[in-house]
């Protein structure tokens, strides 16, 4: 299959246009030692009927929620997407244009685009919202970056809770890894699940630059945000706030509430299929004051010559192609295509779809942990509020896991990779796709 | 060519309203079915919260005409020539669509045990192979997000390799012609840039690097071809002396659509790049993301490449989290893999001999409207280039009409315009890369646009100056957004407009 059109006599023709006999003559500066060794040794193309069948095949040796029982979270969930916001994200004007430079004719991205920063400012209670970031571990990464950039350069200390997701505690490790003057420390939860809150009023010192929680957290433990904001205030550091289920917001008090500064985290469940876990979108929110200090792109309104709204993007001399090394980030391409799809989402849910679509996660997990409780004698590991999944100890977690397996059930991710004080214990995660049989079947199976 | 005149009727079409604006206190496009229980019993009430305030209430026909109504106001590859240099605006192949939305990959769990991901796996290993195979590299990582990231990563390798040598070293060579990511991406791996300058014929110099070349620098960044559309001729000879004092190659494969074929990167010297896949691997740009940005290593740089690595087991995949020496996880999971399946559906149909044409084929577009235009107006460079030409506002710049002005009048005639005023070496540059998936019907269609504009601008400046007119909005007052940014809708009762 090939996607270029031009017949021979197209190209006779360009070339003679162009005044040279071959295509080659093109490239012929290009040194021979080069050319010597270009060619591809990969197969011959195939047709568009072949591509379908080989990944199709690659497909069917996947487990998906069709024919596995899969109660996994973790950072990315199994929710439902209304039908509509794949017919509007699979159109080619959203799909095939690119980053909005030419405002003119780009109004439909950034139209779109400045609902979705209102959306989260919505979501989260926060004052502005960028258009994104990559992911929810990336963003995070970026609000301690920020933050960093806010502070007195004297403050060297990122408090990090060891409940953040730890995939986003590697990513802001990396991130932090070659700047200079900071120090990254963790620190521990309580028996609720949530960050210990005394434990980071006695460590927090006055030269922490931020603190970054979990809301929800990795356990899925509703953290005390409350608390860690009046510890953040009286030493004078950011409280940063993660959310990997941004449907929790729905029923949550939001960040903002809390007087957190800068609220961030992953946006797949808001109408992104899981695809691996990627690609979805980062949300990053804060203070208006913070606005200039900012990564991402963002989109303002204006109005055009003859006076008629239009939106561009705007405070683009905090960004890599004007400041260069200069910059509040590096970011260029994010991930706009899904954040399109997230504010078709929110906007056919709506206040009470998505706050219906959020109890019915909350009551069905709950559901699902009593009954486990009761039948299987599983018990939860930390005794704090969660949303949608929980962390449950298995006295003989090899065999539970063997068990369910024998019936198609992953009844949850082991913790052992990334708590080895928790190796006993699994993070069970229930959504409103987990249908009643499922969640028989997994009662039934780890009660035998 | 459609006509400024016709279009001018969609311009009087009256403005959407914003979402918030629209439908009505408890309207509604979802419903499920109420679950027995209450929120309180589970959740303390001072964990609530009442209400999302303003939030959409909308029906869905309502939302659906709302955003098909919006997208009618984007220019997009489908619809117009997008001849964006740098970007790279190829066609997307429809069939990507398709499998990426296939159940076994867009459903699959990325913390799904690996015994469940197997045909997930085993993709991620082939793409990273093609992909080896295409740059003349050893390994790759498909976790970059996009290409800044890949190059954030890139230099974290370097940078990685260099400490365990016992030295991180203290700066980064960037050309004056590089993409403003590649100092922004070296500032945050904590590397301060060095600047140099390409020579007369727009290409750098090996004596430039030899002498800005010594052993606190980590790295040299180069773009090739450059963002001038030139290949980077002493590419070999630099890498030779950047190698001889320690330091390593970074290729910003941004122009990798250029290469396939007619030069790899590996034999180039290079010791890692990233490579834009929504750029030279088909995958859509979806107004700004989402992209992918893997990196591809030497075999020596390969032992620092980010976790997961995804390792062969017989026939089976596993994952290794363990990697003493990786520079750790530059984002969740495994990458942006949607877009990864895409990629390799791409590969997968052109083959090995298709991925040449189709380089090939670019390089001919470009070079067909560089000739085509290089009597009306003035080509930054004037010999043959690869896959897009950088011409600039210096003949129509004597009747006072400038770079925007041509950017902006081409938006009356139905095309996308060039990047411009990028490079920032080029005094208002128009970048053009018409890609190999446009036919020469097309490309004289914009020709003819272009010639017209350049009379245009002789005999009616004001014309120009003014344009465009045929668009759903005209030009848009940049500083005024800028001088009291106004980033979200807020309903009449809050508005507040102020910047703290």
């Amino acid at each position: 299959m090939r996607y270029t059109p031009h017949t021979s006599a197209d190209r006779e023709q360009m070339l003679r246009a162009i005044g040279i006999d071959s295509i080659e003559a093109l490239y012929q500066h290009v040194p021979a030692t080069l050319r010597q060794q270009s060619k591809i040794n990969l197969p011959e193309a195939v047709s568009e009927f072949a591509v379908r069948q080989r990944l199709a095949g690659l497909a069917s040796h996947n487990a998906t929620p069709a024919d596995w029982s899969l109660f996994l979270g973790g950072g990315i969930y199994h929710h439902f997407i209304p039908s509509a916001v794949d017919a509007i994200i699979s159109r080619a004007e959203f799909a095939t244009s690119y980053t909005p430079y030419q405002p003119e004719v780009s109004q439909g991205t950034l139209q779109a685009l400045f609902e979705y920063q209102t959306l989260i400012c919505q979501l989260t209670e926060m004052e502005v919202s960028n258009a994104a970031l990559y992911d929810g571990a990336s963003a995070a990464a970026e609000a301690v970056l920020m933050s960093r950039r806010i502070q007195s350069s004297t403050r060297r200390r990122v408090l990090i809770s060891r409940a953040l997701h730890p995939h986003y505690r590697a990513v802001v490790a990396t991130y932090l890894r070659n700047l200079p003057h900071v120090e990254l420390e963790e620190i521990p939860f309580a028996a609720t699940g949530a960050t210990d809150t005394e434990e980071l009023a006695r460590r927090i010192g006055d030269q922490a630059i931020c603190v970054v929680l979990g809301y929800p957290n990795f356990f899925g433990v509703i953290d005390d945000l409350s608390s860690a904001k009046a510890v953040c205030s009286k030493a004078g550091a950011h409280l940063i706030s993660v959310t990997t289920e941004p449907l929790s917001l729905a029923v949550l008090k939001a960040p903002g509430e809390f007087g957190v500064d800068i609220a961030v985290g992953e946006g797949q469940s808001l109408g992104v299929p899981m695809s691996l876990g990627g690609p979805a979108f980062g949300f990053f929110a804060c203070h208006k004051k913070f606005v200039r200090s900012m990564p991402g792109r963002l989109v303002g309104e204006t109005v055009d010559c003859e006076g008629r709204r239009g939106f561009v993007l705007t405070l683009a001399t905090r960004e890599q192609h004007i400041r260069r090394e200069k910059a509040t980030s590096n970011i260029c391409t994010s991930q706009t295509l899904c954040t399109l799809a997230a504010t078709v989402f929110m906007s056919l849910l709506g206040k009470s779809g998505l706050r219906s679509l959020a109890e019915a996660n909350v009551l069905r997990a709950h559901d699902a942990f009593a009954r486990l409780q009761k039948a299987a004698k599983l018990e939860a590991v930390f005794s704090g509020p969660f949303f949608n999944e929980v962390v449950l100890r298995a006295p003989d977690i090899e065999r539970l896991f063997a068990q369910c397996a024998e019936h198609k059930i992953v009844p949850g991710i082991r913790l052992k990779d990334y708590y080895p004080e928790l190796s006993d214990s699994f993070l069970m995660t229930v959504t409103e796709m987990n249908q009643r049989e499922e969640i028989e079947r997994l009662v039934h199976t780890v009660g035998q | 060519m459609s006509t400024p005149s016709v279009n001018n009727q969609r311009s009087r079409a009256r403005a959407p309203k914003l979402i918030f604006e629209t439908g009505s206190p408890g309207r509604s496009a979802f419903s499920w079915p109420a679950e027995e229980g209450k929120l309180e019993k589970h959740i303390p009430s001072a964990l609530l919260r009442n209400d999302i305030a303003n939030f959409p209430e909308l029906g869905e026909l309502e939302v659906l005409r709302h955003f098909t109504r919006l997208s009618q106001r984007n220019f997009a590859i489908e619809s117009q020539f997008y001849p964006l240099g740098s970007c790279t605006m190829k066609y997307n192949p429809k069939i990507n669509e398709i499998v990426a939305r296939l159940p076994g990959f867009a459903e699959a769990h990325p913390l799904a045990p690996p015994e469940l991901l197997q045909g997930a796996l085993t993709l991620l290993h082939e793409l990273e192979l093609m992909l080896a195979e295409i740059s003349g590299m050893e390994h790759v990582s498909l976790q970059p997000s996009a290409g800044a990231q890949g190059e954030l990563t890139g230099l974290m390798l370097i940078r990685a390799c260099l400490v365990d040598r016992g030295d991180p070293r203290k700066k980064v060579i960037v050309p004056d012609t590089a993409h403003g990511t590649n100092p922004a991406s070296s500032a945050l791996c904590g590397y301060d840039v060095v600047q140099i300058s390409s020579n007369e014929r727009g290409v750098i110099d090996a004596a430039t690097v030899e002498k800005a070349m010594d052993e606190t620098v980590a790295a040299v960044m180069i773009t090739n071809p450059n963002t001038l559309g030139l290949f980077e001729t002493n590419i070999e000879a630099i890498a030779e002396i950047v190698h001889a004092r320690g330091g390593m190659i970074y290729l910003d494969g941004a122009n990798l659509n250029a290469l396939m074929g007619i030069a790899k990167p590996g034999p180039m010297g290079v010791d890692v790049l990233h490579l834009n896949l929504h750029k030279t691997f088909s995958t859509p740009h979806g107004g700004g993301g989402p992209g992918a940005g893997p990196v591809a290593v030497t075999r020596t740089l390969s032992e620092f490449l980010p976790v997961p690595r995804i390792i062969k087991h017989g026939d089976r995949f596993e994952l290794q989290e363990n990697c003493p020496k990786s520079v750790g996880r530059v984002r969740a999971f495994f990458g942006n893999f949607g877009i990864l399946v895409r990629a390799y559906s791409y590969i997968t149909a052109l083959g090995g001999d298709g991925l040449e044409d189709a380089s090939r084929m670019a390089l001919l577009n470009a070079n067909y409207i560089r000739k085509k235009l290089a009597r009306s107006y003035h080509l930054a460079y004037d010999e043959p280039c690869m896959h897009e030409c950088i011409f600039t506002d210096r003949l129509q710049q004597r009747s006072g009409v400038s770079t925007l002005d041509i950017a902006k009048r081409l938006l009356d005639y139905g095309h996308h315009p060039p990047t411009i005023y990028f490079p920032l070496v080029v005094s208002g540059a128009l970048m053009i890369e018409p890609t190999e998936t446009e036919t020469p019907e097309t490309l004289d269609d914009f020709i003819d646009a272009m010639l017209t504009i350049a009379a245009e601008a002789k005999e009616d400046p004001e014309l120009v100056k003014d344009a465009p007119y045929a668009t759903p909005v005209r030009r848009l007052d940049e500083a005024k957004a800028a001088r009291k940014p106004v980033l979200r809708w807020e309903s009449s009762s809050r508005a507040d407009n102020s910047e703290d």
